[in-house]
C-alpha cells in the first residue's frame, strides 16, 4: 500500500509541525538537543502516524505496539509526536526539561503518556526493545516493537550483544531504525569512530537490513510495511541530515546539544514556515 | 524484640544457597507460568538449569552477555505480565551489568529479580577476579533495589519464594560453597525484617549471609569466656530493619557487624547509618577492609581474613574494651 498524495502532504505538514515544536521546546528549555530530532522528524512521523499502533484508546492493551527511543537525547521530537497522537497536551511541550515536568530531559517510562521505557544512556535501548519483543511473543500478541538507534549509539558494545540475541531468538516482531547522520557530539562520526556499513553489520548478525533515505517518506512507509512480514528482526538504516529543515543546524555537530537563542529561534521558525 | 525463629536441630546439614535457589525456582515454575528465567552461560553453576530443563519455553540463555541480559529482562518486565529472574555470578551480574540494573531496571522500577551466585570470598580457588566483594555496596546504592543476603539454604529458598511477590527490583546474594543450615524449616522470611537468633546483652553481632553461622559459633566462643552476645541475622540489607538495630544498640551498648564483603558501603555501613540515626554506640566492622581476596579453600580464606568464628570473637573482645 502506498501513501496517497493527500496523505503524503499531511504527513509532511505534521513533520514540519514536529520540527517547529522541537526548536520551540529546546529554546524554551534553554538547553537540549535540537539537531538529532530535526533529522529524525520525517521517519518518526511516518512511524508514529502510519505504523505504530499506539493511541489514547489502546494504552492498556497488551497487544499494542511498543516504542523505545534508544537515542534518548532526541526526545523533543518523540514528545512532539506523542502530542500529535493526543497522548501529551500540546501546551505541556513547553515544560520540557523544567522542574516538575513529566517531559524529562531524557525519556522516563510513563505509561499514561505512552512512554514505554526509560532511556538516555546509549546502548541500552535495543536490549529493552528485544525484551519487549520476547514478551510480546510469550504473551501471544501481534505487537510489534520499534526502537530507534543511531550511528553513535552503534559504537556501544551492548548494541551488538542485543543484535546477537535478537537474531538468536528470531525476534521478527522487532524493528530498529538507525538514525545515520554521521554526526556525534565531538564531530563527524566517521572521524571520531567510524561504525562503517551498518546494513552489512546487521545482516552479518542475521538481521533483515536495508538502507533507506531517511527523508523519503514513501520509501520509509514501504520499509515499515515490509518489516511486519519479515522472518527475522529488521534494521532500517535511515540516512538523514542532522538539523534537517533548519539550514544553520544542518550537517553540523554544533547543534547536537545546543539551544537556539531568541534570534536564532525566529530564523528557524521562519524557515519552517511558522511565525515566532 | 523480634522473637527468634526456631533454629535447625538434629544432624548438621550443609547446603549451598545457590542450590536452594535452583530448587525454589523449579518449585515456582510449577506454581506460576509468569515466572521467566534468564541466565548468561552459567546455568549449571547458578542452578537455573533445572528450571530450564523443566520449562524450556520460559528459560532464555543469553550467552556471555550480562549487560544485554539485564536490559532484555527489563524490557520483558516492562510489559507488566512476567517476573524475570536473571542470574549470573555476582561479579558479572552486578559488575558488568550495573548500569543496566540502574538505568533499565531500577529507574523504571521493574519486576526483575537478580539472583547472583558465587558472591564473596567463599568462591574459593577461582580467586580475586571472581570473588565479588563490592556487590552489596553497588546494589544498595541504587534507589528501588531491595538487597537480600540469605543466611543459609532455608532462608535462600524462602527469600526466592517471597521475591516473586515483592514488587520491583530485588537483589539476592547467593554463595557457591555449601554452608551449615541454621534455620528451622518453619522459618518465615519477611523483607526488611531481621531476626534475633541468639539473645544476649553484652554486645550485638549483626551478620548476613555465610557469616551468620560463623557469628553463631563466635557467640559460643565468647560465652565460654563469660561474654553474652546477641546474634542478629540481618538478611535484608536494604531496607534495613532500623528498629531491631536501634533496640540492639540500646540494650547491648555495642554492635559488631560481620559480612563476607568490603566493609565500605556494605552491611556495616548500612547498620552504622541506623545506629547513628537512633542510638550511637561503639561499633566494629568485620569484613574485607579495602583489599581483594586470593585463591584458596573457602574455609581457609575466611580464617585468613578473620571472617571465621575465631576472628569474629577476637574482634568482639576488642570492641568490648571500647564499650563504656
Amino acid at each position: 500500500m502506498t501513501l496517497s498524495s493527500d496523505r503524503m502532504q499531511e504527513l509532511q505538514a505534521i513533520a514540519q509541525r514536529v520540527r517547529v515544536d522541537i526548536v520551540s521546546m529546546v529554546h524554551a528549555a534553554k538547553c537540549g538537543h535540537p539537531g538529532g530530532p530535526l533529522g529524525m522528524a520525517d521517519f518518526m512521523t511516518v512511524l508514529f502516524m502510519e505504523h505504530l499502533n499506539l493511541t489514547t484508546e489502546n494504552l492498556d492493551d497488551p497487544g499494542r505496539d511498543r516504542f523505545v527511543l534508544g537515542n534518548g537525547h532526541t526526545c523533543a521530537g518523540y514528545y512532539a509526536l506523542l502530542s500529535a497522537k493526543g497522548l501529551i497536551p500540546h501546551d505541556e511541550l513547553l515544560t520540557f526539561r523544567k522542574l516538575g515536568s513529566r517531559l524529562q530531559g531524557h525519556p522516563h517510562r510513563t505509561p499514561e503518556m505512552g512512554i514505554d521505557f526509560s532511556t538516555g544512556s546509549l546502548g541500552t535501548g535495543l536490549s529493552a526493545a528485544a525484551g519487549m519483543a520476547l514478551g510480546a511473543r510469550l504473551n501471544g500478541t501481534n505487537a510489534h516493537v520499534y526502537c530507534t538507534s543511531s550511528d553513535g549509539d552503534s559504537q556501544e558494545g551492548q548494541i551488538w550483544e542485543a543484535a546477537t540475541s535478537a537474531a538468536h531468538f528470531e525476534l521478527s516482531n522487532l524493528t530498529v531504525i538507525v538514525d545515520f547522520n554521521n554526526i556525534q557530539i565531538d564531530g563527524k562520526m566517521r572521524e571520531i569512530m567510524n561504525v562503517r556499513d551498518l546494513r552489512a553489520k546487521y545482516e552479518a548478525f542475521g538481521w533483515n537490513a536495508l538502507d533507506v533515505d531517511g527523508h523519503d517518506m514513501e520509501a520509509l512507509d514501504q520499509a515499515f510495511s515490509d518489516t511486519r512480514n519479515a522472518a527475522m528482526p529488521t534494521a532500517i538504516i535511515a540516512h538523514t541530515i542532522i538539523g534537517k529543515g533548519v539550514g544553520f543546524m544542518e550537517d553540523t555537530s554544533s547543534w547536537h546539544g545546543v539551544a537556539p537563542d531568541d534570534e536564532q529561534l525566529a530564523v528557524a521558525l521562519a524557515e519552517l514556515g511558522a511565525t515566532g | 524484640m523480634t522473637l527468634s525463629p526456631p533454629l535447625a536441630t538434629g544432624e548438621v546439614k550443609k547446603v549451598a544457597t545457590r542450590a536452594a535457589y535452583g530448587e525454589a525456582l523449579l518449585a515456582l515454575g510449577g506454581q506460576r507460568d509468569d515466572v521467566i528465567v534468564f541466565d548468561a552461560d552459567l546455568s549449571g553453576s547458578t542452578k537455573t538449569k533445572a528450571f530450564g530443563q523443566a520449562y524450556p519455553d520460559r528459560f532464555f540463555n543469553f550467552g556471555v552477555a550480562e549487560a544485554n541480559m539485564m536490559g532484555t529482562a527489563a524490557g520483558l518486565a516492562s510489559l507488566g505480565r512476567q517476573v524475570v529472574f536473571a542470574s549470573s555470578f555476582a561479579m558479572f551480574a552486578t559488575g558488568k551489568a550495573w548500569e543496566q540494573l540502574r538505568q533499565c531496571v531500577c529507574v523504571p522500577n521493574l519486576n526483575v529479580k537478580v539472583c547472583a551466585t558465587h558472591a564473596g570470598l567463599t568462591v574459593g580457588e577461582d580467586g580475586k577476579s571472581h570473588q565479588m566483594l563490592e556487590d552489596i555496596t553497588l546494589m544498595r546504592a541504587i534507589p528501588n533495589m531491595k538487597v537480600i543476603v540469605p543466611a543459609d539454604a532455608t532462608e535462600a529458598r524462602a527469600a526466592v519464594l517471597a521475591a516473586v511477590d515483592i514488587p520491583g527490583p530485588v537483589y539476592i546474594r547467593l554463595s557457591r560453597a555449601s554452608t551449615r543450615v541454621i534455620l528451622g524449616d518453619d522459618y518465615r522470611f519477611e523483607l526488611g525484617r531481621g531476626t534475633v537468633l541468639r539473645d544476649g546483652t553484652d554486645l550485638a553481632i549483626c551478620a548476613c549471609g555465610v557469616e551468620v553461622p560463623e557469628a553463631l559459633d563466635a557467640a559460643e566462643l565468647l560465652f565460654a569466656k563469660g561474654i553474652d552476645a546477641r546474634v542478629i541475622n540481618l538478611s535484608t540489607v536494604d531496607p534495613m530493619d532500623e528498629e531491631l538495630v536501634a533496640t540492639a544498640a540500646r540494650e547491648c551498648g555495642a554492635i559488631l557487624t560481620v559480612e563476607e564483603h568490603q566493609i565500605r558501603g556494605g552491611l556495616g555501613d548500612a547498620v552504622a547509618q541506623a545506629v547513628v540515626k537512633h542510638c550511637p554506640v561503639p561499633m566494629g566492622m568485620v569484613g574485607m577492609d579495602g583489599e581483594f581476596g586470593q585463591s584458596g579453600p573457602p574455609n581457609d580464606l575466611l580464617a585468613h581474613y578473620g571472617l571465621d568464628a575465631k576472628g569474629i570473637a577476637a574482634r568482639a573482645e576488642e570492641l568490648l574494651q571500647r564499650k563504656g
